[in-house]
């Protein structure tokens, strides 16, 4: 295996880590309008994933980071062609990170509303941007003979991407009912577990059409065994939702996730983004990647970093592992 | 296309913009991490209570900070790929490597023992807690190293090879590129810069409330190690400025001479104090002059000669063909006064304070005051500042907070715009580095919704800030006095006690 196909392999791991850890944020950040009731509903909601989120969000730092140093060219084209879709992430993301430190810290109505409406469509619309550079990504889009992005705006918005964009959401926003219902207690908890069947429904609708438009466009053999590993996940983690096994079907929500994130890839390899002009313009992961040199060392880092910050990221989860409900969240703070 | 419309001039201004910015909270949370993780290791090996509410107190106004350092910090990432597509696709083989560094490495570091430690009060022994916030300390220094070591990289390339098959620069001993004396004197003269701005905030605030005789014992340990961080790192700032110095006479004699708008060399050569002159015809006016300092910066003795701009330019003319390869002078020269003026005035007030609220030194009986006291203002043994005076050197101290933040602000254009028109120094120009495939009106949409939004996230931010610093240290709780003894809070507790934070 050369080291800018192992190199593919990590950056697909990068993301599909970021998906699995931050999909659950951004789902709970759906929930607060969708499931809570009241404002404490809500931030029993927002508590959840309160310690982690920030540490859930450097996934995607390291992805775009890791992606620079081990394919300059991919992270060029990637960022300057999807420039208003990142422009809008970029802004999302600012508003979301602002809005989970900054509600409490005023008890005024208007500015903790606000706060909290920032955090439902910040939450909202990231998703839909991912899953529609994505769902582009994999689809080839108008890529010159200098690695250049030539389309417009209006070619991203075509509706294999579009569709691409309501999957992620729906696939996240389950993966948040069922991590919600695995981190709180009382009336909260069930009913996430019913609006999890409910939207794991609309998930399965959304991710099966569009992983099988995928297959048919672009797969093979390897991203058919992805993609049946998706939809077998999403049984049993909607199975496992109604059997009250939340820790299973939070297990296998997330599983449906990475599984399709691999899929993405799998149809992606050996490109990493084809151009729709012309296949001899495509970025493959030969000459998008970096050095052997540069790779060699972006190695050493990984096999080092990952391991390890997993293991203390995994030792957060189990710091914080208790139930919240509405009784554990303080009046005034 | 107009020039002040070109691509490539909107994405200099956002990225200007964006990162000025963004490095307004940089250097506060670097320092105040480790200043709280000083005052909770206090707090764990003494057990006073009023190092405990200090953690608190400056620990909350950390976070409202650190907040905003973070998410803008997200957009520097993209930035490089957005705008700069041409200079990712040159430089990623050799800058992706220490940014991914930095990801792995320190942002994994700082955000998640981050969130440990916000909502770890009731979750984890005091000693692990405190280890939380050592942890996010390293992470911020550990992100400041791998960061200036991209920087230092196209301030002065080293240890890459230009590949003529891919045209590319390529990476061939990257610990030279972290270890290189432009990297370290840069991480070192950046670090102590960085105490200044959270020395200064600590006085600034401890100020006000003593002004006010309120909150006395937090704030008087405050001011104190407001004060001696100052000290300690004004003076550590103006080392490594001056080592940093001598290393860019040498790797870029162009910023230099533009910084002192010396024209032609001279030696030995002075140190501008005022300069006026004509950009055009490539002189001074008007200048008034130190004889001989010059040298002395930048090469330890008072005589050696020093290149001028215009020398330095027909040098690389010669070598790199035609053009103009002279910076924004007036913004070099100015940038570097600013710079420098407001580190030494934020320094100076840190020996000023330091003198002032001595405890015993030189101080009688009379004037020397306890633990629940406001500092006496002793200018002499015997003589303090007046009620007036001394009023107005408590609001000096805490307009002093502002001072390292716009010194900081000005060494980041001035080194910078000190560079041009160079992006990578001597390998790639600015105007090489654009992204091609971007539109004037995408990146005027971004520069305005990024200034827009920014502006009003600033309005928010400091209104909290005042916010928070008003309501000073809160009141212990029995529960903040008596921590769990056990990760993850011990299980026979009441199962319904309220979450010690919660958002």
């Amino acid at each position: 295996m050369h080291l800018h196909d192992f190199w593919f392999v990590l950056i697909a791991f990068l993301w599909t880590g970021y998906f699995f850890l931050e999909g659950f944020d951004f789902g709970i950040g759906v929930l607060t309008k969708l499931l809570a009731r009241d404002r404490r509903e809500r931030r029993v909601l927002i508590n959840t994933i309160g310690p982690v989120w920030d540490g859930n969000e450097v996934w995607l730092i390291s992805a775009a980071g890791a992606t620079f140093a081990a394919f300059p060219e991919w992270y060029a084209t990637l960022f300057s062609g999807f420039y208003l879709p990142m422009l809008l992430i970029l802004l999302c993301l600012i508003v979301r990170g602002v809005a989970f430190e900054y509600r409490h810290k005023r008890d005024e109505e208007r500015w903790q509303t606000n706060w909290e409406r920032a955090i439902f469509w910040t939450s909202l619309a990231t998703p839909v941007l991912w899953g529609v550079i994505f769902g582009n990504m994999v689809r080839g889009v108008k890529i010159d003979a200098d690695k250049n992005y030539v389309g417009s705006l209006l070619d991203l918005l075509n509706p294999y991407a579009i569709l691409g964009g309501l999957a992620m959401l729906a696939l996240f926003t389950f993966h948040g009912a069922v991590f919600a219902s695995l981190k709180t207690v009382g009336p909260i908890r069930d009913r996430a577990r019913v609006m999890a069947s409910f939207l794991g429904m609309i998930a399965a609708g959304l991710a099966l059409v569009f992983m099988v438009w995928t297959q048919i466009d672009k797969g093979d053999g390897k991203s058919l065994v992805a993609l049946v590993v998706s939809a077998v996940a999403l049984a049993v983690a909607l199975v496992a939702n109604m059997l009250g096994r939340e820790g299973w079907s939070f297990a296998f929500s997330g599983l449906t996730i990475a599984a399709l994130v691999v899929m993405l890839f799998l149809t992606l390899f050996p490109n990493v983004m084809p151009s729709s002009l012309n296949e001899s313009w495509n970025l493959t992961v030969t000459n998008a990647s970096s050095s052997p040199y540069t790779l060699k060392i972006m190695t050493w880092l990984t096999v080092f970093a990952a391991p390890l910050v997993m293991l203390y990221q995994a030792w957060t989860y189990w710091v914080f592992r208790k139930r919240i409900g509405t009784q554990h969240i303080a009046d005034a703070h | 296309m107009e020039l002040a419309l070109a691509p490539e001039t909107l994405a200099r201004w956002q990225f200007g913009i964006t990162t000025v910015y963004h490095f307004l909270f940089v250097p506060l949370t670097i320092s105040l991490a480790a200043l709280v993780a000083g005052l909770e290791t206090a707090w764990v090996r003494t057990g006073k209570e009023r190092y405990l509410k200090a953690t608190k107190f400056w620990g909350k106004l950390f976070l409202i900070n650190i907040a905003m350092g973070v998410v803008t910090g997200i957009v520097q990432e993209f930035q490089f790929g957005m705008n700069w597509s041409d200079y990712s696709r040159f430089v990623g083989d050799v800058f992706g490597a220490p940014l991914a560094f930095e990801a792995l490495i320190a942002f994994f570091f700082e955000s998640t023992f981050i969130g440990l430690w916000i909502f770890g009060w009731d979750k984890l022994p005091k000693k692990i807690h405190c280890f939380c916030i050592w942890m996010v300390s390293i992470g911020t220094i550990l992100s400041t190293y791998f960061i200036l070591a991209a920087n230092s990289w196209m301030q002065h390339p080293t240890g890459y090879k230009l590949d003529k098959v891919t045209g590319r620069a390529e990476l061939t001993d990257f610990w030279k590129v972290l270890t290189q004396d432009t990297t370290l004197v840069v991480v070192f003269h950046t670090l102590t810069a960085a105490f200044l701005a959270g020395g200064a905030f600590m006085v600034g605030i401890a100020a006000f409330h003593l002004m006010r005789k309120k909150h006395i014992k937090v704030m008087r340990t405050s001011l104190r190690l407001g004060l001696v961080t100052l000290v300690v790192a004004g003076l550590l700032t103006a080392v490594s400025g001056d080592l940093l110095g001598k290393v860019m006479f040498k790797q870029q004699p162009m910023k230099m001479a533009s910084a002192e708008a010396l024209w032609d060399g001279q030696a030995p050569a002075p140190f501008s104090v005022f300069a006026y002159g004509d950009v055009a015809k490539g002189h001074n006016t008007v200048e008034v002059e130190i004889p001989g300092l010059l040298s002395f910066l930048s090469h330890d003795d008072f005589s050696s000669y020093v290149p001028g701009i215009n020398d330095v330019n027909k040098a690389e003319q010669e070598k790199f063909g035609p053009g103009d390869y002279r910076p924004n002078i007036p913004v070099a020269y100015w940038g570097f006064r600013w710079m420098i003026g407001f580190g030494m005035a934020s320094f100076a007030m840190g020996v000023a304070g330091l003198w002032l609220t001595r405890k015993k030194f030189w101080l009688s009986q009379r004037l020397r005051t306890g633990d629940d006291e406001v500092p006496h203002l002793a200018l002499t043994k015997d003589k303090a500042l007046g009620d007036g005076l001394a009023k107005w050197a408590w609001r000096l101290a805490v307009v002093t907070i502002g001072f390292p933040l716009i010194a900081s602000s000005w060494g980041w254009i001035f080194t910078e715009m000190g560079r041009q028109p160079w992006v990578v120094y001597g390998v790639l120009r600015t105007s090489d580095a654009v992204s091609p495939g971007v539109s004037q009106g995408e990146v005027i949409t971004s520069m305005a919704v990024f200034t827009a939004l920014y502006a009003i996230l600033a309005v928010v931010e400091v209104k909290l800030l005042v916010k928070y610093v008003k309501a000073g240290p809160q009141e212990l709780s029995e529960s903040d006095l008596n921590p769990p003894t056990k990760i993850g809070g011990s299980d026979s507790d009441d199962a319904d006690r309220p979450m010690a934070f919660s958002y």
